[in-house]
């Protein structure tokens, strides 16, 4: 029997980043391999791999490797790349997309950014409980769990913050935070992939 | 000139003097900021990162409430850059995407909500100061020109990239806010890191990476001898002020460079109390730099704060339920 190219198969790689990357067209078919999202980017010399040899890497299936990476982890979301890109590509989102999935898969625990995720985790918890961020809970948790020397070094801009009332003890709480948390629930439920 | 206003999490602490500031010059000058009632954090950076449909259902329901609160034109006004980004993207992509729309409007309605996207216009708060005010109308106003005081406008990064459906300035060389810096009678600096990233959250991702980036910001200001760099981003001004000393240390630099808002500027150039705008919460002291233009800060008024008397550090409490 002729296999066509209709029938079911297993998703490849790419395929997989582009469909989990939502809002649109993410234009990474298009990736010329120019290097100006590399040399625009402002930790790029501290990634592993430059955005463009990811994007080759995720081409070429690579895909333990890309998770890995701690290059989506350093991108800090200034978006040169993208404004630069000839070829449009949204490479932030490509970014946020790759973390998402090194989360899901756990690879990102391999990566010398093996703690960012946990921010990001610890943020939304605030996030999710309160409706608002909490820089404070934010700090302490994230830090005694990970850096438990940090938090001394961290201690004079914590109690600087404090003293210059630029940081609250507790967390603001919203009126509808169940409502809020119906909504992010059921988001959760429809999401999947993404 | 009615608005709805988003103030999002930092103003509400860690940027108090933006907040404080920009409540401060609206008024006098016009306009009206009406908070939207109830909103939620817009997950930052950190949302995004983690699980996408919930992230662009937390902004969306902020959108929705904007939307249904009667009286502020459908324009919703953010301060902080990394807010006015995720409001903006979560709209243009759910225009964008009917699928996204789709089931971003199944998780609202879980709550009872419905967002139309298109239905809210997302403006940056300098937006409105330099396109809806206007220059000439703020200059009529200014009774104690900045004349004298060398300031780098700082724009930062997401206030101008990505472009999405428009941007109000120029996304790598902007010119608005300088416009504004002159229009309150500051000598401009030529500041080539301009529309340069600060590092976002990467001081806690990675202290040594995000040093760096700060340091060029610095190091380049001081180049062209600022007394002053002005922000429009809560997360700019924390990681230029706050990590200023850390900076000093690991580059064995010495610089001094106070950060504040442009809404400091301006209310500073309306003549306004230093202290009713928020001056003096800053870690790296501003008074050098302000008595250049005359303005004087009492040292007990800038340290008069309520003291308990006690040093021991501060420790995270939780809320008493009910």
């Amino acid at each position: 029997m002729v296999v066509t190219a209709t029938q079911e198969r297993t998703p490849t790689f790419f395929e997989e980043v582009v469909s989990a990357t939502p809002g649109g067209k993410t234009n990474l078919e298009l990736c010329l391999q120019c290097g100006t999202c590399g040399g625009s980017c402002p930790s790029g010399q501290d990634m592993e791999h430059t955005p463009r040899a990811l994007f080759a890497m995720i081409t070429a299936g690579m895909k333990q490797q890309v998770l890995s990476s701690n290059t989506p982890w350093y991108c800090v979301s200034c978006y040169y790349c993208t404004v630069r890109c000839p070829q449009e590509i949204h490479i932030t989102d490509l970014m946020y997309t790759l973390k998402r999935m090194a989360i899901k898969h756990g690879y990102y625990r391999q990566s010398t950014a093996a703690d960012a995720p946990d921010f990001s985790q610890t943020f939304i918890g605030y996030v999710e409980n309160y409706g608002r961020s909490f820089e404070l809970g934010l700090a302490t948790r994230y830090h005694l769990s990970h850096h438990p020397l940090d938090v001394v070094k961290m201690a004079p801009m914590g109690l600087g913050m404090w003293r210059k009332g630029r940081m609250d003890l507790t967390p603001k709480k919203i009126k509808s935070i169940q409502q809020l948390r119906a909504i992010l629930e059921k988001a959760r439920e429809l999401g999947g992939e993404a | 000139m009615k608005y709805g206003y988003y103030p999002g999490c930092s103003l509400e602490r860690n940027a108090s003097a933006y907040h404080k500031s920009t409540m401060a010059v609206a008024g006098p000058l016009g306009l009206e900021l009406q908070e939207i009632d109830d909103w939620n954090c817009c997950g930052a950076t950190e949302y995004f990162a983690v699980d996408a449909l919930p992230a662009y259902a937390l902004v969306a329901r902020n959108l929705a409430l904007a939307a249904e609160q009667p009286g502020n034109g459908h324009q919703v006004v953010a301060p902080c850059s990394a807010c006015y980004l995720n409001l903006r993207k979560v709209d243009h992509y759910m225009g964008n995407s009917p699928e996204l729309a789709s089931q971003v409007n199944t998780a609202l309605a879980a709550g009872g909500l419905h967002y139309s996207p298109g239905t809210v216009k997302v403006r940056h708060l300098l937006d409105v100061f330099v396109n809806d005010l206007g220059y000439e109308r703020l200059a009529e106003k200014i009774t104690k020109p900045l004349t004298g005081l060398r300031v780098a406008p700082y724009y930062g990064c997401v206030m101008l990239r990505p472009v999405l459906d428009g941007t109000f300035d120029n996304p790598e060389y902007p010119n608005t806010m300088d416009t504004l810096m002159a229009t309150l009678g500051a000598e401009v600096v030529d500041f080539p890191l301009k529309a340069h990233c600060c590092g976002g959250h990467m001081t806690q991702i990675s202290e040594n990476v995000a040093l760096e980036l700060i340091y060029r910001l610095l190091k380049n200001a001081s180049e062209y001898d600022a007394d002053v760099i002005v922000t429009l981003c809560p997360m700019c001004q924390l990681n230029l002020d706050a990590y200023q000393d850390s900076v000093n240390k690991y580059f064995k630099s010495d610089f001094k460079i106070p950060i504040l808002y442009f809404t400091q500027m301006i209310g500073l150039a309306l003549g306004m109390d230093p202290i009713d705008l928020g001056i003096g919460k800053e870690f790296v002291d501003a008074r050098p730099a302000l008595a250049k233009i005359g303005v004087e800060i009492p040292v007990e008024e800038a340290a008069k704060k309520k003291k308990t008397g006690k040093e021991e550090l501060p420790m995270p409490r939780m809320p008493v339920e009910g």
